[in-house]
């Protein structure tokens, strides 16, 4: 995984709530076996005028120019802001792949969906909860001023605008260990190796029908 | 202290407490489909690693599979590479069960996990997919992951967890005539909204909930996650023990009593504290039908279309102002005077053997309204399948003018060749009501199979109680 250390990154606005992750990447792209290589079909159906498939060309396509990731001046963002339920529906992980190989490296969000806060988090997208209030002072500067640029400083967990206004957030800390580490988090757990089988051993002999 | 279903649940699957407040939770069973495997394969496969326990995993394929014409195979080749893959690697690295496409125990995952008896009383079971928590319904801890999670739960038969909030949602009195579980949790997240879950695991209880069978259950706790909760759970009753019983893989003879011993504790104690209740007057819910583009756009069947003017909250009021243009609504449209091109009965909310038993009460010696151009019955499985044949309810549905099809999610989400086209209509028995979910600019109202089945007879949604079924 890829370290997340510290950011200071073009943000967009992305103003709905409830982003479910069929808007994020739909589900024709699920297809792939692939890790990699949604960044051209992240917010497929809103982003282009013509419905997309796996394979097309994408760099063909007509834009919707009314959608806010088209606009020149968001082009390189790194910090998606949007409103309630980010990413809420389905487990796709692809969500946050494609929210990654398209460039976003932050999430900012009033919350997100269980599944997808966790699927960013081992995969170095960093998801950050900030209280509605906040959020609205980072929508309104992000609209006002062109070339807005949001400090992310994950080690002393604040979010801070170029005036110099800074927002805490909270992430776990064992999250946040395997974040600023790069740490791959199933060869954490194997260093428990032990303590799954022993617990294993337990578990076998009270619900030994689990096991046949 | 008296302890929540889910306090028991997860807390006699902690391996290991680190410092911060997460857990190592055990996992039990864990379902793998197409969709949400190969990178995890890949990343196993990358890092030179076995999975822990093989005998955990039941694997099918059914996000990619046709509804028809199994004869002719998988014609689009990305579906089929997925299929493919993970044909390649279950032969490579096992499971205790495979139900590949084509065999005659396939479906959809959530349907065959309960069939087979995999899904157990006790367990925690997980899967890459969202509608895991479906599988509560016998009162195992079962939620949804994402692919990194399955890679984890492959190689260390664990999770890295942190204890959700719990949340009570009882339900209190009889359902009336008509009402089913679908209606129930969709009045459920009319309430609540599709966030009001979101942190928490939900146990459902009351008498309404004991009340259902255990397919109703399922059906409850499938929709658990588009209230937002990552998991949803029903207390063991003599319900549970009786349908896990003489299934494939359900603990046999010698240690069935012991098991049962066992799953008897698997309530919430008495007095047990929750973080949050939330109360629902069972008699008082209606048929509902959901009018725009998130499940918490819902109204009983005799409403009509809310007019976003009445919304207080700007950001709400543009949210249901951009579902209406998207669904093609006028703001105080009787939802009765909503006419449809599509009816889809199927996914893993409503293709059981009950659903379709309850659509085929409604359909029996009616017709499909001529302005509806496909009414597609998808059972949840090949047994369920089955079941429906010798009960002769596909001839009902036939005779009535539905399509009669093979199993599979299908439109549930049209990953497949099952989709609407842009602006048609559908009145679907599935669980997601997104903007392009069945198919680009497709719009769907989620209903129960019964009201699903009234649509397709009247052309337009319909109080099914109205039909005398
Ligand atoms: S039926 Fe629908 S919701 Fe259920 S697993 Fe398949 S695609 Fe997902």
């Amino acid at each position: 995984m890829e370290k997340f250390v510290r950011l200071n990154g073009l943000s967009a606005p992305l103003d709905r709530a409830n982003v479910d992750t069929d808007a994020v990447i739909p589900k024709q792209f699920l297809k792939s076996i692939k890790r990699t290589g949604f960044g051209p079909n992240l917010f497929d159906s809103w982003r282009y005028l013509d419905t997309g498939e796996p394979g097309m060309d994408n760099s063909n396509r007509p834009l919707n120019e009314d959608f806010i990731l088209n606009k020149t001046r968001f082009q390189g963002a790194q910090v998606l802001l949007a409103r309630e339920n980010f990413g809420c529906g389905s487990s796709r992980e692809h969500a946050p792949w494609a929210l990654q190989d398209y460039g976003f490296k932050v999430v900012i969000a009033a919350s997100f969906g269980d599944i997808f806060y966790s699927n960013s988090l081992k995969n170095g997208l960093l998801p950050i909860r900030l209280p509605k209030d906040a959020m609205d002072v980072l929508f309104e500067e992000t609209f006002a001023n062109e070339g807005y640029r949001l400090d992310i400083d994950l080690e002393n967990q604040t979010v801070t605008t170029p005036s110099g206004q800074p927002f805490r957030f909270d992430i776990e800390p064992f999250s946040k260990h395997c974040l600023m580490n790069g740490l791959d988090e199933i060869g954490l757990t194997l260093q428990h190796a032990d303590d799954i089988r022993a617990f294993e051993t337990k578990h076998r002999a009270a619900q030994p029908w689990l096991f046949l | 202290m008296a302890l929540t279903l889910y306090d028991k649940l997860f807390d006699s699957h902690v391996v290991h407490r680190q410092d911060d407040g997460t857990v190592l939770l055990y996992i039990d069973r864990h379902l793998v489909h197409e969709v949400t495997s190969p990178q995890a394969f890949e990343g196993l496969k990358l890092a030179g690693r076995n999975p822990w326990n093989v005998n955990s995993i039941m694997s099918t394929a059914d996000h990619n599979t046709p509804t028809r014409d199994w004869a002719g195979g998988i014609k689009d080749p990305v579906s089929k590479l997925q299929v493919d893959t993970l044909d390649a690697n279950i032969r490579e690295y096992g499971a205790r069960a495979y139900f590949p496409f084509l065999s005659k125990q396939q479906g959809i995952v959530h349907v065959i996990g309960p069939e087979q008896g995999f899904t157990l009383p006790g367990t925690t079971l997980v899967c890459g997919d969202s509608h895991t928590s479906t599988h509560g319904a016998l009162a195992a801890l079962a939620f949804g992951i994402g692919t990194s999670e399955v890679e984890h739960v492959l190689a260390t038969q664990t999770l890295v967890q942190k204890k959700a909030k719990s949340m009570l949602v009882r339900v209190e009195g009889a359902l009336g005539a008509g009402v089913t579980a679908k209606d129930i949790v969709l009045a459920l997240i009319g309430k609540i909204g599709t966030a009001g879950g979101t942190g928490h695991a939900i146990e459902f209880a009351g008498s309404a909930i004991r009340g259902l069978s255990i397919e109703g259950r399922m059906t409850l706790c499938n929709m658990a996650i588009e209230a937002g909760a990552r998991a949803g759970m029903v207390a063991v009753d003599d319900r549970t023990i009786e349908y896990v019983k003489g299934r494939p893989f359900a603990p046999k003879a010698d240690q069935w009593e012991a098991a049962v011993a066992c799953w008897r504790t698997l309530v919430s104690d008495e007095g047990a504290a929750f973080d949050t209740v939330v109360e629902i007057d069972g008699p008082s819910i209606e048929p509902q039908v959901t009018w725009g583009t998130s499940p918490q756009m819902v109204v009983p069947v005799g409403g009509r279309v809310p007019d976003p003017a009445d919304a207080t909250d700007p950001v709400r009021r543009e949210g249901m102002e951009r579902a209406l243009k998207y669904m093609g609504l006028k703001p105080n449209t009787r939802i009765q005077d909503i006419a449809i091109d599509k009816v889809f009965i199927g996914s893993c909310t409503n293709s059981r053997i009950e659903d379709l038993r309850a659509a085929a009460a409604v359909a029996k010696g009616r017709k499909v309204a001529p302005n509806v151009k496909l009414a597609m019955v998808v059972p949840g499985s090949g047994l369920v399948k089955e079941q429906a044949e010798q009960e002769g309810l596909h001839e009902v549905f036939t005779a009535a003018g539905f399509e009669w099809r093979e199993p599979g999610c299908s439109m549930c989400l049209g990953m497949n060749d099952d989709r609407l086209e842009p602006g048609e209509r559908c009145a679907s028995t599935s669980n997601r009501n997104f903007e392009g979910r069945q198919g680009a600019g497709g719009r769907t109202h989620l209903v129960s199979p019964a009201m699903a089945a009234a649509a397709a007879v009247a052309g337009h949604f319909v109080d099914v109680r109205t039909l005398g079924a």
